[in-house]
């Protein structure tokens, strides 16, 4: 048993735990994109950061690959964490809007403003799919080319690959693939419906009348604006 | 075609089919044809047991290697902070001039590459251009002409 402090309390991991395994284990939400549980660690959205260390050593480092050390002072929730973790949302906004799962993360962590250039290219790189590919599907087909700004994930030569038997499992698992954001305003690029949204029900009503709000799709009620 | 694989396939028993070599043979190949010609790429994947997609990823995360034929001479010109500051996109903008194609294309003829290079580490002498691994310091508009101009004559050095 490894011993460390978490936000605060003195808790124990297991030899071989990273610390986002710790945190969870405790009931601490950190937030993931890169992450699965059945897929090897990648380490790419940043999203898991947390703060390590203490004064003016304390650091930032991603919690999915950092393994719980004996001793290790580690915080979840410091301002330099969240303001860390709305900077790489508002940045994957701006990269893939259409994004529902990013959205939604906008929505949870209060981003409320997008700065940089929307660039619409519908893959932020978590490298998903490449993982699935490889070690849930044993295909082998997809990777990363090229790098820097014109990093992509492609098929070989971009053509169809011989080793692509159609699963689909890259798309099931593409976080941007995977649902659209649907919500009323999404032609702006921050949606924020989710958080904002206000079921019209509940102006004749005191309770909801449906179970769309819950699940987060809310269509307040056939909005016609 | 057979003779690419026949090239690919001694470099590879040079190599004894070894799979850390992976960057080395494709450095012999992009040495022997000036790009990494597509056969030669899915050959060395299957010999050495490498998935195809991997020896992709190397052979395009490098800048020392081309999926696309290259000319016979490669001209390199820096576009890192020093050189950018000191004239570096001048430069590049008189190559595209006197070349008539952009960065990263191949003259019709086959007979230069344009590419650009983000600091190549000798900044006291920017602006810098690589032309075939010969360095020219200090360069200016003019230079490029008298660049361009010798390696116009360089033909064939197989
Ligand atoms: S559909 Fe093809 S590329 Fe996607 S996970 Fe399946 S085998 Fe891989
Ligand atoms: S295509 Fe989707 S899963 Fe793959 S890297 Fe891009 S965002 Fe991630
Ligand atoms: S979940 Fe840890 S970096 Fe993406
Ligand atoms: S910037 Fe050109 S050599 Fe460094």
């Amino acid at each position: 048993m490894i011993e460390l402090k978490l936000n605060g309390l003195n808790v124990k991991a297991e030899e071989g735990w990273t610390l986002l395994e710790t945190a969870r284990f405790y009931g601490l939400e950190i937030p993931t994109l890169c992450y699965n549980e059945g897929l090897s660690v990648f380490g790419g959205c940043r999203l898991c950061l947390v703060e390590i260390g203490e004064g003016p050593k304390a650091r930032l480092v991603s919690s999915c690959t950092y393994p719980a050390e004996e001793g290790l002072v580690v915080r979840t929730d410091t301002k330099r964490v969240i303001e860390a973790r709305r900077m790489m949302i508002e940045l994957m906004v701006s990269i893939a809007p259409n994004s529902k799962k990013i959205q939604d993360l906008a929505s949870k962590f209060n981003v409320t403003q997008v700065r940089f250039k929307v660039r619409n290219e519908e893959c932020v790189l978590c490298g998903l799919c490449v993982r699935m590919c490889a070690e849930q599907m044993d295909g082998r087909a997809i990777g990363f080319q090229n790098r820097g700004y014109k990093k992509k994930i492609s098929t070989p030569f971009d053509l169809r690959s011989e080793e692509c038997r159609q699963c689909g499992g890259c798309i099931y698992i593409c976080p941007v693939c995977q649902l659209r954001c649907q919500g009323p305003e999404a032609d702006t690029t921050l949606c924020n419906a989710c958080l904002t949204m206000d079921p019209t029900c509940l102006d004749h009503y005191d309770e909801l009348q449906c179970w769309m709000y819950d699940a987060g799709r809310c269509g307040t009620c056939v909005r016609e604006k | 075609m057979d003779a690419v694989i026949t090239t690919v396939q001694s470099t590879l028993t040079r190599h004894q089919n070894e799979k850390r070599a992976l960057i080395a043979i494709l450095q012999d190949i992009q040495a022997e044809y000036n790009f990494l010609p597509r056969e030669a790429l899915e050959f060395v994947a299957k010999s050495l047991g490498v998935p195809l997609i991997d020896v992709i990823g190397v052979a395009t995360f490098y800048r020392a290697f081309s999926l696309k034929p290259r000319g016979r001479h490669l001209v390199t010109v820096c576009l890192g902070t020093a050189c950018h500051v000191r004239g570096g996109p001048k430069i590049l903008s008189e190559f595209v001039k006197k070349l008539a194609i952009s960065p990263g294309d191949t003259t019709k003829d086959k007979h230069f590459t344009l590419e650009t290079v983000a600091c190549l580490g000798c900044c006291a002498i920017g602006p810098v251009v690589v032309v075939d691994g010969n360095y020219y310091a200090h360069t200016t508009i003019r230079k490029v002409d008298s660049i361009v101009r010798k390696y116009a004559k360089k033909r064939v050095k197989k």
